[in-house]
């Protein structure tokens, strides 16, 4: 721009607008919108979104579309191979693989599901009160905590099987008595670290009681640890059941999931290697998708990027 | 003017313990009172105490001795769930960092009206959003902002947040932690002007937290000087800076760099020495002795009167105890006074 | 004249980011000689950090780009060297002091191997020479028994302590320019006036110009002689640091003047700068500060103005300097010097 191509008018003065100078620019971002913009550029993380979605829907779905149910005996069909009518083959008893598969998944998946969920209501709830009021109270509770993990889990799980009747509950009960205490763990750092902030102290001198900054100014702020944790949880849930499923402990016939899948058909892996492939795959295509997507909500969520 | 005592701190102590049983004399026996409407600024560098005493005033920390006397109702005496929300109420606080003192996982509105929330002042939520609506409009902000987050604002901007949140309870007595510290020069002059109006606006009266001596000069009243959790002067504003009498006042003002080169040029500077002493293990007598100019045998045996020198000019310091003329040379009072 | 020892010309670095791109240093130029400190005053924003990291080349290339300009130590160019070179330049050539003491410091390094590390490694000596060396260094700066604290960890001194240890170790290769981003703004204001009249002391002693980042006008007065005030990305002012207070010419370094409360002396008012600054990532065509400046004209929003000399060493980039604006007086008692003497 040339000095010449100005003339007088334009050194008038302009009126001054104070509310234009706070304007901000701009749409409101906030956390969870920018987490998500940084979630969507993984596309590891977005696949496998994808394939628990399919595996939930196949879950609930599956054993409808092959026209089978997983408990009907037949055994001049037993041990069949991968064929048009039985999709992914049959069991010793004749049983089709393909819809046990899916019926399987229900069990597992609700199994992983539910203890990862208790887990996480008593983690979150020890590890807060533990962190928040600190002291004699924290070292009261984080003892109880070191204790339990010092307990041989075998041990605990085996007693409870002796003493529950064998079923989906059993294992799931047996399952939290000691997975709870990672979240709690994790909580409690976390509630260590936020309630020294200011504006936890600005929330205590407006008045707010214990319960509402636990509720309204920590948990919120710890929302990214604790869904990172829970995805985590979830595979290990998972696949300890189908650990506990290989010692005898799982859940009883004719019910099935992918951990009594794969240990009954441990016998026949020789001859019909598809009875034990079948459910391990999914097991570890589950637990590969779970930890992909915490990877992913880790980074996403990652509290050091503050701008 | 204001007469009205609306607080009286008196020989205030908060030590905190440490490992080792030792414990951590953040302040030691502080005394002051605070008038109706005016504005005391408290001073003082990193370790004296200041903010630990704001804090114990409103009684985030609970005192260790002494008390602090509220409209004749004493801060830290027992005092039931209504009490103490009455207290709330009366006494609320502005915090230094404006990045860290909003919770920034909630919306503008939200914080401005937690101090309604929590006791229940405003019912119906039209109330609510109209209250708030309007604290916004009063520092200067629009009304589309409550909507938002604090990362989206300035830090002048999340100060003035900050400022409406602690006004929607209508409290008499506000706290200002070190206000402005994290703030640009001349969003500072903002913030300040702001409070000032407020201040008037609503009859507030202030205790004004801060490191900054020519941002205190400017908006106080009365301003008093601590060291190491001593009170070690207090006197009007203008008196304070233009003669002041205790030793470390005097470094302290020699210190701070003038926005104008010829005078500084020109200046000569009070010569401190040493390092600051460890608040676990305070010197004996005067805490100051080991940095002091003037420091003499009497001031590591006696431990200095805080007592009125001269009308309204109160001072810690020996050399202006009658009872210890002898052990300072003439000529060093007299130079002393003159700086 | 003295020798120049640092020239910047046309400097242009932005950021990559979401947004958008984020212009935080457009077209700069200043310089800076020997024996002289120059101050760089701005508030957040401003560009001012992201300058000095330019010069320095501490900017990570993404998401920064260098748009445009040069860098030029004593006439050779720091944006066309690789890496390894900058390392061999930095630390030797050009010493830099920032502002948080303790996260400038290895905490898990003595004091003294922190010091000795750039003497073996730049200036060749043994260990036992660079130990030597050190310890003058350290009784340089003024850190008492420093054959003890030679041999200390940074835990160990004070705030005050460890910024003399850092300026230590910024001198210890005698380099030709010191880079100070806000030293003193995290020190007590009694250390504070110590750490500058030892960077002064120094200045006199080995002629080392110095670039001193700051937002404090009392700390520019002190310690500085000429001054380059920054705005939205851009120098809107440089002159002496007598021509800046006493003669100022930009609405913006007026504001600044203005909203300082003058210790030793009655305010009454503090004339605060209403609104924020420029959003960088759409910068404003015109002016960045005619949508806060009381002043601004309709030429102010579009166009930038060019600077105008009013001496040689004075230049303002204002359309008020323009001999078609209207004849403007800042605001009583801005300027130093016009305050009211109590």
């Amino acid at each position: 721009m040339s000095q010449s191509q100005l003339n007088q008018t334009d050194f008038e003065p302009i009126e001054y607008e104070a509310a234009e100078a706070e304007k901000i620019s701009g749409q409101s971002t906030s956390y969870w919108k920018d987490a998500w913009r940084r979630f969507r550029k993984n596309k590891l993380a977005l696949a496998s979104i994808i394939v628990i979605i399919l595996l939930g829907l196949m879950a609930a779905f599956g054993t409808v579309l092959s026209g089978q149910n997983y408990f009907d005996n037949d055994l001049i069909s037993a041990n069949k191979p991968v064929s048009g009518g039985h999709w992914f083959g049959t069991d010793n008893l004749g049983r089709d693989i393909f819809a046990r598969t899916w019926y399987g998944a229900r069990i597992s998946l609700f199994i992983g599901l539910s203890a990862a969920f208790i887990d996480l209501v008593i983690g979150v709830i020890w590890g807060s009160v533990s962190g928040y009021v600190g002291g004699k109270v924290d070292e009261y509770m984080m003892r109880i905590a070191d204790i339990l993990t010092g307990v041989p889990y075998l041990l605990v799980v085996v007693l409870l099987t002796v003493i529950m009747p064998r079923g989906l509950w059993s294992i799931i009960i047996a399952m939290t008595i000691t997975g709870w205490i990672n979240m709690a763990r994790i909580v409690r750092g976390e509630v260590y670290r936020l309630k020294t902030e200011e504006y936890v102290m600005a929330a205590k001198s407006l008045g707010a009681k214990a319960t509402r900054i636990m509720w309204k100014h920590l948990i919120p702020n710890m929302l990214g640890p604790i869904i990172v944790t829970l995805t985590l949880t979830i595979p290990n849930a998972i696949f300890t059941e189908a650990f506990l499923s290989f010692l005898g402990l799982g859940v009883p016939q004719p019910q099935a999931s992918w951990g009594t899948m794969t240990s009954d058909a441990l016998d026949s892996l020789r001859y019909y290697p598809y009875q034990l492939l079948f459910p391990a795959f999914f097991i570890c295509l589950t637990m590969l998708a779970f930890n992909v997507i915490g990877d992913g909500l880790r980074d996403a969520l990652d509290p050091k990027d503050r701008s | 003017m204001k007469h009205e005592k609306l607080l009286e701190i008196n020989d205030l102590k908060k030590h905190f313990k440490v490992s080792g049983g030792q414990r951590l004399k953040a302040v030691d026996g502080i005394t002051f009172d605070i008038f109706k409407g005016e504005t005391f600024g408290l001073v003082g560098e990193s370790g004296c105490g200041k903010s630990t005493a704001g804090r114990t005033i409103m009684r985030l920390y609970e005192a260790t001795d002494g008390d602090v006397v509220f409209k004749n109702n004493r801060v830290h005496d027992k005092k039931n769930k209504k009490e103490l929300k009455q207290l709330n109420q009366e006494m609320q606080m502005i915090f230094q960092d404006p990045y860290a003192s909003l919770n920034p996982r909630m919306t503008v509105t939200d914080i401005i009206a937690e101090g309604l929330d929590v006791h229940g002042l405003i019912k119906s939520k039209k109330d609510r959003q109209a209250r708030v609506d309007e604290l916004l409009d009063t520092v200067g902000l629009n009304k589309e902002h409550g909507n938002r987050y604090p990362h989206e604002f300035s830090g002048g901007q999340r100060q003035r947040i900050g400022i409406a949140r602690a006004l929607a309870v209508d409290p008499e007595f506000i706290v200002a932690d070190e206000p402005i510290s994290a703030l640009d020069v001349s969003i500072q002059a903002q913030v300040v002007n702001l409070m000032r109006e407020l201040q008037e606006e609503h009859d507030l009266t202030y205790l004004f937290i801060a490191h900054d001596l020519s941002m205190v000069r400017h908006i106080s009243d009365r301003v008093g000087v601590m060291y190491l959790g001593n009170m070690m002067e207090i006197a009007a504003s203008d008196e304070l800076y233009e003669k002041p009498l205790h030793p470390y006042t005097q470094v302290l003002l020699s210190a701070v760099p003038l926005p104008d080169p010829q005078l500084e040029r020109g200046r000569e500077r009070i010569e401190i020495t040493g390092e600051l002493p460890s608040p676990i293990d305070p010197p004996s007598g005067c805490v100051f002795r080991t940095r002091c100019p003037f420091a003499t045998s009497i001031c590591g045996e006696v431990e200095p009167v805080f007592q009125e020198y001269e009308e309204k000019h109160w001072v810690a310091c020996h050399m202006y105890d009658k009872r210890f003329t002898d052990y300072f040379s003439q000529e060093e009072t007299a130079s002393n006074q003159r700086t | 004249m003295a020798k120049k020892v640092l020239e910047v010309k046309n400097l242009s670095v932005s950021f990559h980011t979401f947004g958008g791109e984020v212009q935080a240093v457009r077209d700069v130029n200043f310089d800076v000689h020997e024996r002289e400190t120059l101050a760089i005053v701005g508030e957040s924003g401003s560009g001012k950090s992201v300058t000095v990291q330019s010069v320095m080349q501490l900017i990570d290339m993404p998401p920064g780009e260098f748009k445009s300009g040069e860098v030029l130590l004593e006439g050779e160019d720091l944006i066309q060297k690789t890496a390894k070179q900058m390392e061999g330049i930095r630390g030797k050539e050009m010493g830099m002091i920032f502002q948080d003491p303790m996260t400038s410091l290895n905490p898990t390094m003595k004091i003294g191997r922190q010091i000795t590390e750039g003497l073996i490694k730049h200036q060749g000596l043994s260990k036992t020479e660079a130990k030597k060396r050190g310890i003058d260094l350290l009784k340089l700066v003024g850190i008492p028994n420093p054959e003890r604290r030679i041999d200390q960890y940074p835990h160990e001194f004070s705030g005050g302590m460890r910024q003399r240890a850092i300026i230590a170790i910024a001198l210890s290769c005698n380099p030709r320019m010191l880079i100070a981003d806000e030293p003193t703004t995290a020190l007590d204001v009694t250390i504070q006036a110590q750490i500058l009249d030892l960077l002064r002391d120094i200045q006199e002693e080995t002629n080392t110009a110095i670039v001193l980042i700051t937002h404090d006008l009392g700390v520019v007065a002190n310690a500085a002689s000429r001054v380059a005030v920054m705005y939205g990305g851009k120098i809107v002012e440089t002159g002496t640091v007598d021509e800046i207070f006493y003669d100022a010419k930009h609405p913006y370094t007026w504001g600044l003047l203005g909203s300082m409360p003058k210790l030793h002396a009655e305010t009454e008012e503090l004339h605060s700068i209403p609104g924020t600054p420029p959003d960088l990532k759409d910068p404003p065509k015109g002016c960045p500060f005619a949508a806060r400046c009381p002043y601004a004209m309709k030429v102010c929003e579009n166009n930038m103005p060019d600077y105008t000399e009013n001496s040689p060493t004075h230049k303002a980039a204002c359309w008020l300097q323009d001999e078609r604006a209207p004849k403007v007086e800042p605001p009583e008692d801005v300027l130093a010097g016009g305050a009211k003497q109590s």
